[in-house]
């Protein structure tokens, strides 16, 4: 394990260095220690590292992340994980608004709450979350699959295209598009291997699903409504 | 009835026009509004309606062919460690391949590259052709991120952060089913056929404390290596020149109404933005009062067509010029080659707009195998690479006559309007006056 001060080096020293572990090295894991609400930190990296962060972290906190594992031990400002490709992000607290926006692969973690925009056109990526998440989360969701233990706020899932959306407790007010559709058995196979890498204690027979009704995939006059 | 009365003839409304009454038909059998390519058809204030001066007895002209007249441009320089050294202050716009075909990017990246300019992705990502054919390539950051990923990022040249453009600002992209191939829907992740939307806004950030924010993780991902460019449409070209600059823009783009889109509504292309002309000064005295012009380059496009209208840009005080409508005309788009075919599909050469269906006889804004392999990547981009040529010579030839060693000691001074109102967006004199509208006196 090697620590790293971002209080004495700041984020840019601190993010070349991750960005130039060489490949073949077993120097794998690293602390980062004062992270002081900081933005963009551990954002692009492109390695199998596991990375500890010790504290609190600003915006985009794991940003375009490829391959690495990273446990943020704290909260997580706006856009934690964005456009993350592959690897983990974990966070131990609660996160900002857009949550993994536009997330591509991997598996975002949030064991505590998420804001709005949680999952914002997400195109590939798992999220989990063990709380609740705000307005407008799941917008435009292209890919992937959103799991929250707790309640969904105001347009969950709106012009939502091909996401999968599993909530166990409220979800009132859906989206346009969004509807809820029936649980069948793979999906109760999925959310449970979900819950399992999120380390999540839930049954997934506790949850609905919501996914697109896919009236609003080309335009027509009678649904016009819904814009 | 008596014949020898005389009658008043037939007498059409100016305000329901043939053009009006056939919008109102159409809209009341179809139930949607017009859909289509390409920027505002309505007639505004443009570079056309200003004239340099050139040389006499108070400015020496240089001699043309003899004298050097530099062309080069520094983008990024305010804090990238690789700034765009360009050969010429004419670069090619961001335009999506999804939009346009394979070909005609790989055609716009080879005519880019053989003048010495940088071309652009687009809302759909970097493909390879593209990417392989082009000596500086600016990745566009959008709204929708479809097809973005860190290693194109890095790849790029120059990340363009794209807020807005003049053909729809305020407004987001749209790519119909019939343009959505197989391939263009695996870059997206989307199913294929389906219309696709693009969001207005960005997922991840509002407002330019966000964006400074954003900007700054760009630079991180990128090792502070890439020039970070900021477009925007034009709405209130003053403020957001100045907000881009204090989010810590290395370059501003700013697109006027002309601008071109691949598709949107016809009601949003004519009646939402400024005009090119309008938009200039404004950007430029954003920059002047924060004491950044030519620090932070300023790139203006809408409507560029000529080395006149480059040179024009520059003498009021834009680094350079992005040209879109007018590149892919130079491939091809709109010849008269294919007025046959532009009959069949209710048009003709010069008037095609319906980009987002994608049966272009030319095979530059279609996905159609068929259509696409019709446009030649090689043949093109020498087209492209002629036209972008002629526009610099043309540019070159008004700035000797105005006694300019390089286009960009042009300057306001060199020219005069020949309308009020061109004479009040340009802040140069009305012809034949030292007036200034909005300035007094006489």
């Amino acid at each position: 394990m090697h620590e790293l001060d971002l209080k004495a080096l700041g984020v840019t020293a601190i993010n070349q260095k991750l960005y130039h572990i060489p490949k073949d090295t077993n120097e794998r894991h690293w602390v980062i220690r004062n992270p002081m609400g900081q933005h963009a930190i551990a954002c692009g990296v492109d390695a199998p590292l596991l990375i500890d962060i010790m504290g609190h972290v600003g915006f985009y906190c794991g940003g375009m992340n490829k391959e690495a594992e990273i446990t943020i031990h704290g909260h997580a400002g706006v856009g934690v994980a964005e456009n993350m490709m592959s690897g983990i992000v974990w966070v131990k607290g609660n996160a900002s608004e857009s949550a993994g926006a536009t997330a591509n692969g991997g598996l975002l973690v949030i064991e505590g709450d998420a804001s709005s925009r949680c999952g914002i056109s997400m195109k590939g990526v798992d999220i989990v979350v063990g709380g609740s998440v705000g307005h407008m989360s799941a917008f435009m969701a292209q890919r992937g699959n959103l799991v929250v233990c707790g309640d969904a706020g105001e347009a969950l899932g709106d012009s939502i295209y091909e996401a999968r959306l599993y909530v166990k407790g409220r979800a009132d007010n859906l989206g346009s598009d969004c509807i809820e559709k029936e649980m069948r058995e793979e999906h109760l196979e999925d959310l449970a291997k979900l819950l399992d890498r999120a380390k999540m204690k839930h049954r997934p027979q506790d949850f609905r699903r919501y996914g697109s009704a896919r009236k609003l995939y080309n335009f027509n006059v009678d649904h016009a409504d819904a814009y | 009835m008596d014949t020898n009365v005389p009658r008043t003839p037939p007498r059409k409304s100016a305000t329901f026009d043939d053009y009006t009454l056939a919008e109102i038909r159409r809209a009341a059998s179809t139930g949607i509004y017009d859909i289509r390519g390409a920027g505002t058809k309505r007639k505004v204030p443009h570079f056309d309606d200003l004239l340099f001066l050139g040389a006499s007895i108070s400015r020496y002209p240089l001699e043309g062919y003899r004298e050097k007249c530099g062309t080069d441009v520094v983008l990024g320089s305010r804090f990238a460690k690789k700034p765009l050294e360009l050969k010429i202050p004419i670069t090619i716009a961001g335009m999506s391949f999804g939009s346009l075909s394979a070909q005609a990017k790989e055609a716009l990246g080879r005519g880019a590259s053989a003048a010495g300019t940088s071309t652009t992705t687009g809302d759909g990502g970097m493909t390879p052709e593209e990417r392989g054919q082009s000596r500086h390539l600016v990745y566009q950051y959008l709204p929708s991120r479809y097809g973005m990923n860190p290693d194109d990022l890095r790849k790029a040249d120059a990340i363009e952060v794209v807020v807005g453009q003049g053909a729809k600002p305020g407004g987001g992209g749209m790519l119909l089913g019939q343009k959505i191939s197989d391939r263009v829907a695996q870059m997206r992740c989307l199913p294929k056929g389906i219309d696709q939307r693009s969001a207005c806004r960005h997922p991840d950030w509002t407002g330019p404390d966000d964006l400074e924010i954003k900007i700054h993780e760009l630079r991180e991902i990128t090792s502070w290596e890439k020039p970070i460019y900021v477009k925007v449409g034009g709405t209130r070209p003053y403020y957001d020149v100045a907000l881009a600059v204090k989010a810590g823009a290395d370059v501003v783009v700013l697109d006027g109404m002309q601008g071109g889109t691949a598709a949107t509504q016809d009601v949003f292309i004519e009646h939402v933005g400024l005009p090119t002309l309008a938009c200039l000064r404004p950007a430029v005295k954003a920059l002047q009062d924060l004491g950044m012009h030519r620090k932070v380059q300023l790139i203006i496009s809408g409507g560029i067509r000529s080395g006149a209208d480059v040179a024009k840009a520059l003498a009021l005080g834009a680094d350079a010029v992005a040209i879109g409508t007018a590149a892919l005309v130079a491939l091809g788009d709109n010849d008269p080659i294919h007025e046959e075919e532009y009959r069949k599909l209710g048009t003709t050469a010069g008037a095609y707009d319906d980009w987002h269906e994608g049966r272009d006889p030319a095979g530059i804004t279609t996905q159609d195998p068929v259509l696409a392999a019709r446009l030649d990547p090689v043949k093109a981009g020498r087209r492209l690479s002629n036209y972008l040529k002629v526009m610099t010579l043309e540019a070159q030839t008004v700035a000797r006559a105005c006694g300019k060693s390089h286009l960009h000691n042009l300057e306001p001074e060199d020219l005069c309007a020949l309308t009020v109102e061109a004479a009040a967006m340009a802040q140069v004199p009305l012809a034949g006056t030292s007036w200034i509208p909005g300035r007094g006196g006489y």
